[in-house]
């Protein structure tokens, strides 16, 4: 007797060859980005790791790029996602720019286009793989925002994406206030920057800072932040309890 | 005919069949009830003349919170504390078990415990259950050979730290110490940084909450400074006040009269013994 009846696949809707077609988990992925509204614009910092599972795969990546006249986009999450959608907004600015009406697409623009790309690929189920963080200035208007993979978007005084979630904001929603000077957001940025380098497995010590304020965008060269190993107890741990470390 | 089934005599130690049983459970979808957990904050730091622990003071049940003010820095010894994230329950019990292995040795060797003592009993107990004890620790006290601070995983592994967090709200109170932490810190300044540590965890993680407890140990002694920060006072109490009447109130009177529903025979048969 046979009671097995055959196996319906679990999306029958979709054929067998689909599923090579769908994001299912990402491969190469950047880690933290984390960006706070200062006095002129917009600060926002990220590493350039590219990392492939466990192991750090490519060294230097650019995770911030200028959009159009008025925006940064900084991405964590799947890198070839990332590539794809400066591809669409590559084009969206191209058609901006055809118009050659003296507009130009600002930060809130871009930001809602990115969210309606975002949340309409998750709902086909083929997501793409990216925490994203928009920020920008035009006519002395500050914006900062954020869309997830899942279409989940915002706008704040300060954002932060992957473990900045946990390690930055905490920070941040203590020592943030309005009118930052330059060198007290770099400062602030620099200090997350550092906790994350510490306690997340696939930071890595080489970022870049990128600012826009209304005069245009600036990204930094890629430097690395001074780090202290030299607490006492980390010279002989074992010292009071013989086994541990 | 001999039976089959040859009686094995009770094999020691712990049984695992219940985990089978709820692998297999779990399998065909029946999840487990939930845990008391702390979903917690807790910290320790090491300052210039000792330990400081802190710990934030809600537990959960779940989505619910269970107990808005409960204790998370449980007693060791006069000079160790130990401060428990996890399953409350099992916290509390195997705190409370090497607690008392701890003065049964002081009372044998006569000597002060030392933290490294209450270390090995944690961690070989820990790691004779291979992690379905889950309690992740935080013990720090001073003995003779100075202050100490550890932190203790469900697994049985342990780590010595200058300073340490444990707990759901772990992230964000260690971003707060890895920028803030220096060494020789005086009292005042450790317990200010301990309290920030355990408000960031607190205010930014949803299963920390409520007050801070605080306890501070040197060579001199120990202070537990139950509550020593309240951030989450009630907001809307009532300025009247509650009064309740100081009798039971009544409310109706109704008099039912019982009817008679047995009929009784004299000299009826006796009851069958």
């Amino acid at each position: 007797m046979n009671f097995m009846a055959s196996k319906q696949p679990e999306n029958s809707l979709l054929g067998p060859e689909a599923d090579s077609q769908r994001t299912l988990y990402p491969y190469v992925t950047g880690t933290s980005v984390v960006a706070l509204k200062y006095k002129d614009g917009i600060l926002m910092a990220a590493d350039m790791g590219g990392s492939y599972g466990s192991t750090l795969r490519y060294k230097s990546v650019e995770r911030i790029k200028p959009i159009g006249k008025h925006s940064l986009l900084g991405a964590s999450g799947e890198i070839s996602d990332f590539q794809e959608i400066l591809r669409y907004l590559d084009e969206l600015i191209l058609y901006d720019n055809m118009w050659d009406d003296g507009n130009s697409l600002g930060p809130k623009e871009v930001h809602n286009y990115l969210t309606r790309v975002m949340y309409n690929r998750r709902n086909k189920f083929n997501p793409l793989w990216n925490s994203l963080v928009l920020g920008g200035v035009k006519n002395g208007q500050k914006y900062l925002g954020t869309v997830s993979m899942i279409g989940v978007n915002f706008e704040d005084n300060h954002v932060a994406t992957g473990f900045g979630n946990h390690l930055a904001r905490p920070i941040l929603r203590q020592e943030w206030h309005e009118n930052l000077s330059y060198e007290d957001g770099v400062r602030l940025l620099e200090k997350c920057m550092r906790v994350l380098l510490y306690r997340d497995r696939s930071a890595i010590n080489k970022l870049q800072i990128a600012k826009i304020t209304e005069e245009g965008t600036t990204i930094s060269q890629p430097y690395s932040l001074k780090t202290y190993w030299e607490f006492s107890a980390f010279a002989n741990p074992a010292q009071g309890a013989v086994g541990t470390w | 005919m001999s039976k089959s089934v040859i009686e094995m005599p009770p094999k020691g130690g712990f049984s695992f069949d219940l985990c089978k049983r709820n692998e297999m459970l779990a399998k065909k979808g029946v999840s487990p009830p939930s845990f008391r957990k702390t979903g917690t904050t807790i910290v320790g730091l090491i300052f210039q003349d000792g330990v400081i622990l802190g710990a934030d003071t809600r537990a959960t049940e779940g989505p619910i919170v269970c107990d808005k003010n409960c204790e998370k820095i449980h007693y060791m010894a006069p000079n160790i504390y130990c401060c428990g994230a996890g399953t409350a329950a099992d916290t509390e019990a195997v705190t409370d078990m090497v607690s008392s292995q701890l003065q049964l040795h002081r009372y044998h060797t006569g000597r002060e415990s030392r933290v490294v003592t209450a270390l090995t009993l944690l961690k070989r107990h820990l790691f004779n259950y291979q992690g379905h004890v889950s309690a992740a620790l935080v013990l720090g006290g001073v003995d003779v050979t100075g202050p100490h601070l550890h932190t203790i995983y469900p697994h049985g592994s342990t780590d010595t730290l200058p300073f340490a967090t444990m707990g759901s709200g772990s992230l964000a109170a260690m971003a707060v110490f890895e920028s803030k932490y220096k060494e020789g810190l005086t009292r005042d300044e450790g317990i200010k940084l301990v309290t920030e540590a355990i408000c960031s965890g607190i205010f930014n993680d949803l299963g920390s909450g409520s007050n801070v407890d605080i306890c501070v140990i040197t060579k001199g002694g120990k202070e537990y400074l139950r509550n020593h920060l309240q951030p989450n006072p009630r907001t809307y109490t009532s300025s009247k006040g509650y009064s309740f009447p100081k009798k039971t109130e009544v409310l109706l009177t109704k008099i039912t009269p019982l009817k008679e529903k047995v009929e009784i025979i004299e000299g009826g048969d006796a009851m069958e013994e």
